[in-house]
């Protein structure tokens, strides 16, 4: 290197740099934002609202089956209800508070100031925001959903559905496709651009993998299901045939085009989960992940074979046996690269020095419920044991202990983990011991007599049942065990409550762990950096040594941002990333016009796509070239001055 | 009735196929209890071991040995699958009784074929089988998809409309088994359960026979006063009674109402008193089923019950 060549300074203006990187003041301030912070906090939060929405609908369904012939609700209402509750907790809590996640740490995880395409990232919250409010608006005046949250047509087609029902169901799906495609590119982007320098892909944290895979696979399986919900729409108003035997359309073309979604969509909440449990696993054993490159090949190799087993979900429609044994083979093959993780992430444990903290605690209960659920997956993948399941509760308590297991149990552990980052507070440990035992209890008193239910021919989606069937003792148990979770969400949501105002100060770093978002402050300031990190190792915090150099040279002025090369992040370019801007919202509201619109008439797609033209050539308004702010820098690594030393010797 | 209702259970097998599948079952619960177990034992040991250095060869090799059993034990369970479905599959064809299923919105039509029209029956929501014989079910549907499934015989099967695609049962001991529809086919999805009557040979036969003849003709002047009310009431417009001017084929065939054990698709048993409360108001009973509420005096109701009782 040169050493007659100015160098930048070292020393960044903080304060400058968090005015760049602030949110206008106030209401405007709030809507313009393009944050990747704030909105990651509004996803997460509006997740869980749809949670907990989502689990009013589960607890009037435990009451409505928790005797014989009970009168609480009625066919109609019932269907609305259950159909709602799958849709929502699916499309509004787990998809999105996963990648809400994604949204808030990806870029932390990384080192970048900021994930890529923000305005895009605003965009896909609010139509997110507005395809909930939309689903939850029409239930509540009657008009939810009430053919499942599978849709299956004939029967969602008008002439067995006439009411506007199937509708909603399908453009609430257009609604959160789009806002979670958006996101993908966004995460992906982030991942493979925007990381550290020195972090190559093979240093990458395994949830920014987990994140990376899940939105690949949001990329290929999301189209499949917007394609047929389209189809199902233009069925519906305009008389297309797609779906519709009697005038030539075809019953099963659904079923093939919604689970090549559906299959994969679970994978799409499951390995995010996984994602998380690498994460804690490796903070709380307070040593590197065993078997890294195990793990993250799992990850990739779990998303391939995730979309080879659509076709279990149609066991019982008569397909050649030939080709269904190919899909229980693959369906029975997907539990090696998971098991593979269950066993690494045993190892990482028996090796570590363990630290029994609450994230950890909630971590273990994932352990279990989804090795129960991992396991009756074997067994539904076996086509004759699936063509007597399928169907019934005991794919009900499989399908919980998966999804609650494979995502709501990490949720809450990450939520004790990430908490004090989030909002520089500590949540309670003794209470959320408690809030954890309430929870794992509960869950398993619901769910796991679902299993003998299921067993003893209970079909699901039945909103009520003779008394001779003998299922009545049964369901009440599990009416019960209702309670016990719902105390412990309530205990979480009031030590939530209480610590947001008036927790315990969180330091920098609670739980001693080694990836990048504890490297900077709790809550992290605007610029998530103050000093651009660089890294040595896997987990920076525990490998980078003390002199481990930062990125100078960055403006503090502009929204400047690091560009790094895909594999060994090594820098590239820089770039300006984008001020708040109001032009998200309103392309969001056109839309939202747009799409709600065209339930009702074919004209709204032309007339709706003129303010969605006015709003999009706003966002895409050139900016005035050639500002001019602080010298332009070329980009260095370099160690950051220490006490008593003489700063300015370059890396 | 020959026996009493067996209910729906797929771990009371009475048939070859059920008992294949519950042997399946049986190995999977085994090997799955196991596997758990083993790794939540794994799990504890690691979580509650004395703390000392592990190398991380042997760690290696531990995780290595664990994936490679767990190839092991899941093409196991591989090979057992695929035999059973075949042995599922493959039952004697000799002899086969053929009967056709029809889904419709909330009840199942069923449907012996025969060469000769004349002896062709069709009858609702109750399937007669012989004991030992197997049966050859061809399914469709006329509307929405729904799903056959009896759990002591077999697994389920989908009755697609457009598709028409078979499965074969034997049950092996007389009794009534429960079969309910498994696929969510709409507003009374929970209301649609047929009973397979499996029965001796000669009794199946004579079943049939009795099954084959036209309806009974009234014999007094209330029970022609109720044949009158069901001909001149929109009841015609949609049910059959074979023998007579009622030729509807939205709703069950009527011709043998009165020798069915249940009414409204495995809802109610079939009583005088169920059959008037159905008439009257099935909106009550079924809400949201199709057939609409039928208004008319006590009288007219009485003869209609008197001759719909007649028709056995």
């Amino acid at each position: 290197m040169n050493s007659e060549r100015e160098l930048p300074p070292v020393l960044v203006d903080e304060a400058q740099l968090e005015r760049t990187w602030a949110d206008e003041p106030g209401l405007a301030g709030w809507l313009t934002s393009v944050d990747h912070k704030s909105i990651g906090i509004r996803y997460i939060a509006t997740a869980f609202v749809f949670f907990l929405g989502g689990g009013v609908l589960a607890l009037l369904m435990r009451i409505q089956l928790a005797r014989p012939d009970n009168a609480f609700l009625g066919p109609d209402l019932y269907n609305q209800i259950f159909s709602t509750h799958g849709s929502n907790m699916m499309f509004l809590f787990a998809v999105p508070i996963l990648q809400g996640l994604g949204i808030y740490f990806v870029p932390l995880m990384v080192g970048a100031r900021a994930i890529a395409f923000p305005r895009l990232v605003a965009y896909s919250y609010w139509l997110y925001l507005a395809g909930g409010i939309f689903l939850w608006v029409s239930f509540l005046v009657n008009v939810g959903p009430d053919v499942g949250w599978f849709a299956y047509a004939p029967l969602s087609e008008t002439l067995y559905t006439a009411s506007k029902r199937p509708d909603v169901w399908a453009q609430m799906i257009t609604f959160t496709e789009v806002a979670s495609l958006a996101v993908a590119v966004s995460i992906v982007t982030t991942a493979f651009k925007m990381r550290a320098p020195g972090m190559s892909l093979n240093r990458m944290p395994i949830f920014v993998w987990a994140q990376v895979v899940t939105s690949f696979m949001v990329m290929f399986a999301m189209p499949a299901v917007m394609m047929a919900s389209t189809a199902l729409i233009l069925d519906r108003l305009v008389n297309t045939h797609f779906f519709d035997v009697e005038r030539g359309g075809d019953a099963l073309l659904w079923q093939h085009l919604f689970w090549f979604f559906g299959h994969p969509e679970v994978y799409i909440i499951f390995i995010p989960g996984t994602g998380l449990v690498s994460t804690l696993v490796t903070t709380f054993s307070r040593r590197p992940m065993f078997g890294y490159l195990a793990v993250v090949l799992s990850l990739v190799a779990t998303a391939f074979i995730g979309f080879g087993l659509w076709v279990h979900h149609m066991f019982a429609t008569g397909l050649p046996q030939l080709g269904e044994s190919f899909f229980t083979a693959a369906s029975i093959m997907i539990a090696i690269p998971t098991g593979a993780q269950f066993f690494c992430w045993i190892a990482t444990m028996w090796s570590g020095r363990l630290s029994f903290k609450t994230p950890f605690v909630w971590m273990l209960g994932f352990f279990v419920v989804f090795l129960i659920g991992g396991l009756s997956g074997v067994m539904v993948a076996a086509v004759p044991l699936d063509i007597q399941v399928h169907d019934t509760y005991f794919v009900v308590a499989h399908l919980h202990y998966v999804l609650i297991g494979g995502a709501v149990f990490p949720l809450f552990a990450a939520f004790y983990y990430w908490f004090p980052k989030i909002t520089g507070r500590m949540l309670s440990e003794p209470l959320g011991m408690a809030s954890f035992g309430l929870f794992f209890a509960g869950f398993n008193v619901v769910f796991f007599p679902m299993h003998v239910l299921g067993l003893h021919g209970m079909p699901r989606r039945i909103y009520t049942y003779l008394p001779e069937t003998g299922w009545g003792s049964l369901n009440l148990l599990a009416t019960a065990g209702v309670v016990l979770m719902t105390f412990g969400v309530l205990v979480f949501i009031a030590d939530a409550l209480r610590a947001w105002r008036a927790g315990v100060i969180a330091a920098d770093n609670p739980w001693e762990a080694g990836t990048l978002e504890w490297a900077t402050s709790s809550p992290p300031p605007n610029s998530n950096f103050v000093h651009l990190p660089t890294v040595a190792g896997r987990d920076p915090i525990w490998d980078n040594p003390p002199d481990q150099p930062v990125v100078v040279g960055l403006r503090s002025d502009k929204r400047d941002v690091l560009v790094t090369h895909v594999l060994d992040a090594e820098p590239d370019h820089r770039t300006i990333f984008p001020e708040p801007s109001q032009w998200p919202l309103l392309t969001a509201l056109a839309t939202t016009a747009l799409f709600i619109g065209s339930i009702f008439t074919p004209r709204a797609v032309p007339y709706g796509a003129v303010p969605l033209f006015v709003t999009m050539t706003g966002w895409f308004w050139p900016k005035e070239a050639g500002e001019t702010g602080t010298q332009q820098w070329p980009i260095e690594h370099r160690t950051l001055p220490r006490p008593n030393e003489e700063p300015g010797k370059a890396a | 009735m020959t026996a009493s209702t067996v209910l729906q259970s797929i771990l009371d097998p009475a048939g070859p196929q059920a008992a294949y599948i519950s042997r399946l079952w049986w190995l999977m619960l085994w090997v799955t209890t196991i596997v758990f177990v083993l790794v939540l034992g794994f799990l504890a040991a690691a979580l509650l071991r004395r703390r000392r250095a592990t190398s991380e060869q042997s760690l290696a090799r531990a995780v290595v040995a664990a994936v490679g059993a767990t190839v092991v034990i899941l093409f196991g369970l591989l090979i057992a699958s695929v035999w059973t479905g075949r042995a599922v599959a493959s039952l004697g064809a000799t002899s086969a009784v053929t009967i056709e299923i029809v889904g419709h919105q909330f009840w199942w039509e069923v449907q012996f074929d025969d060469a000769d029209p004349s002896r062709r029956v069709t009858t609702a929501n109750e399937l007669h089988v012989p004991v030992g014989r197997p049966v050859v079910l061809k399914v469709t549907s006329r509307d929405v998809i729904h799903s056959f499934w009896a759990p002591n015989l077999h697994g389920k099967r989908d009755l697609i409309p457009g598709y028409t695609t078979a499965i074969w049962i034997q049950a092996d001991r007389p009794a009534v088994y429960r079969a309910q529809c498994a696929e969510f086919c709409g507003k009374q999805h929970a209301h649609m359960a047929l009973d397979v009557v499996a029965e001796t040979e000669a009794q199946f036969e004579r079943w049939l026979d009795a099954q084959r003849k036209p309806a009974a003709e009234p014999a007094n002047e209330s029970e022609a006063r109720g044949r009158d009310a069901f001909m001149r009431r929109q009841c015609v417009l949609c049910h059959s009674i074979r023998g007579t001017l009622a030729r509807g084929l939205v709703g069950p065939d009527l011709t043998h109402l009165a020798s069915r054990g249940k009414l409204a698709a495995g809802t109610l048993p079939n009583t005088r008193g169920h059959l008037g409360g159905w008439i009257m108001n099935s909106q009550e009973i079924k809400p949201g089923n199709l057939m609409p509420p039928n208004l008319m005096t006590s009288d007219e109701l009485q003869s209609l019950l008197t001759y719909l009782e007649i028709l056995k």
